[in-house]
């Protein structure tokens, strides 16, 4: 593979494995991701979905495998900001004495200097960010006060603020008013346009026929990875949830 | 109107009058510097949910000290290497064996605690028990007074440096980390300012109350805000005020100095917890408004 090539991978993931103290919660994963490419991550709750995300933000060790970001190691992709991460709710502490403008200059952080004191272009990214979630009059609000939706927002107006080009969301429509839905939906379409890529976890079958271009079936190891039009088929799907039929999962329309 | 003369120079002269005592000013110093720095640490340790962690590091400080003693060493340098030492032990245990972490917590903290104990006992010194476990803010000696100002500053300027960090790292580790940030330096930093700030505590309150110092004002400081500056400011004064008032009712009621600092924060923290506008139990701000 020639270097030109290998460059023009914003994320690749090969064979990679993880396990928690000898107990393994992923092997022999593969996944690669182009600009301006948004792939969905489905699974079973413990199928590893969490634990990919870990291992792509650099979050827990992979103890075999590689995983390069724009054809560079994951260290160097932390320091050039290129990953953001926009958590599940429940693994935040949303009684956190903070406000949404204080989570959303944390997307600042990385580049900023040792006291983290903000400069003029900070503030700027910050602003911008809170107006592209909607969410400016609540800018003072500690995050204990908002809806899920607007807490949501909040994470992901971080990860605006940041100025990755790749963004890891866990679960990003779970428990969110449809406002905020439509709002989400809307940013991935400018997020494609503007040539960041996409992974995201999901349990809503009809999130990934709606924007996904690719999909990634993980059962511990991938099950089936491609075009969403190719692989999300009620075979990969029963296969991806143990057997179970999709009919039970999500319907006989599907 | 000759009564409330009198009333008033009684009051007077009971603040003032133990101000001419040496060993009260530099009790009522020493106490407010040690209280802000544990209040400082406070409002981390009880946001990472760390409260057992210091109570195991408060005790686990005691071997180091005697040992320290022993030595000729400065005391806070064996203590440090044992609190640390503690906290690196309780994670070799947790992850070699299938026993749960409060319970690895519990174990190692008093198996170091009684370890402690019995050296004093064995020790021929002239260290006293009965200061290193309920303090000695009255007896406080000159090296003490040395090591104590230089701990207390050191820990301040580094919780200061990196206090954005720290919340972060208290808060979302997994996005410091992704943005670069070193989130082990984070952990062994207020890992290393835990122990510290035991090391500085047990001179006011003791080993057995020290942990007091590093949750109760966090405790009462996050009852009262959903700010993180604003918590840390009430934390930090709510510490020196009960160091101040528990010292003095000590003097005036001659009552164990140690016991009477934790004493007063607890009943700050009581009226935090009726009181407060927002979490009381009362919330008595709902009396005047309908906010």
């Amino acid at each position: 593979m020639d270097k030109l090539n290998y460059k023009s991978y914003r994320i690749e993931a090969e064979n990679i494995c993880v396990d928690y103290h000898g107990k393994v919660a992923l092997y022999d994963a593969n996944l690669r991701l182009k600009a301006g490419q948004i792939c969905g991550l489905v699974g079973m709750n413990g199928a590893g979905k969490t634990t990919f995300f870990n291992a792509l933000t650099g979050f827990v060790n992979i103890s075999k495998g590689k995983i390069r970001i724009n054809g560079e190691s994951l260290k160097i992709a932390q320091q050039d900001q290129e990953i953001a991460y926009v958590p599940q709710s429940e693994g935040i502490d949303c009684q956190f004495p903070v406000s949404v403008w204080d989570v959303v200059m944390m997307g600042r952080y990385g580049s900023m200097n040792i006291l983290r004191s903000p400069r003029e272009s900070d503030i700027q990214a910050v602003k911008d960010a809170i107006e592209r979630v909607d969410l400016m009059e609540l800018s003072s609000t500690p995050i204990g006060n908002l809806s899920g939706g607007q807490r949501k927002r909040t994470f992901l107006a971080r990860a605006i603020a940041q100025r990755a080009s790749i963004l890891l969301l866990d679960e990003p429509f779970a428990g969110v008013d449809i406002r905020t839905e439509k709002l989400i939906s809307e940013l991935f379409i400018q997020f494609k346009n503007e040539g960041k890529t996409i992974l995201l976890s999901t349990h809503d079958m009809i999130h990934v026929r709606e924007f996904c271009d690719l999909v990634l079936l993980i059962n511990k190891t991938v099950v089936a990875y491609g075009e969403t039009s190719e692989v999300f088929t009620p075979e990969n799907i029963t296969n991806t949830f143990g057997g179970m039929s999709p009919d039970v999962l999500f319907g006989p329309e599907s | 109107m000759y009564g409330s003369m009198l009333f008033i120079t009684n009051i007077t002269s009971l603040v003032a009058d133990p101000l001419s005592h040496e060993f009260m000013r530099k009790a009522l110093l020493m106490s407010s510097l040690v209280a802000a720095v544990c209040g400082f640490l406070s409002s981390y340790l009880t946001l990472k949910g760390w409260a057992l962690m210091g109570d195991a590091v408060s005790h686990s400080v005691m071997p180091g000290v005697v040992v320290a003693y022993a030595l000729g060493l400065p005391f806070s340098l064996g203590a440090f290497v044992f609190g640390v030492g503690s906290v690196a032990l309780i994670g070799f245990v947790k992850q070699k064996s299938r026993v749960k972490e409060d319970t690895v917590i519990g174990l190692v903290f008093t198996g170091f605690f009684a370890l402690g104990i019995v050296l004093v006992s064995k020790i021929k010194s002239n260290i006293d028990l009965h200061s290193i476990l309920f303090g000695s803010p009255l007896g406080i000696s000159l090296s003490d007074v040395k090591q104590t100002v230089f701990i207390s500053l050191l820990v301040l300027i580094l919780l200061s440096v990196f206090r954005k960090d720290l919340i972060l790292y208290c808060f979302d580790p997994r996005h410091a980390k992704t943005v670069g940030i070193n989130v082990l330096f984070l952990h062994y930093l207020l890992l290393t300012c835990l122990s510290l700030a035991a090391v500085v505590g047990l001179q006011s309150v003791g080993i057995v109350l020290v942990v007091a110092m590093l949750i109760t004002p966090g405790a009462t400081a996050y009852l009262l805000t959903d700010d993180f500056d604003i918590m840390t400011i009430i934390s930090v004064i709510s510490a020196i005020i009960s160091s101040v008032f528990g010292i003095y009712f000590s003097f005036w009621f001659d009552l164990e100095t140690g016991g009477s600092i934790v004493l007063v924060q607890t009943f700050i923290f009581l009226f935090a917890f009726l009181f407060a506008p927002r979490y009381g139990i009362f919330k008595i701000k709902k009396l005047f408004s309908n906010y």
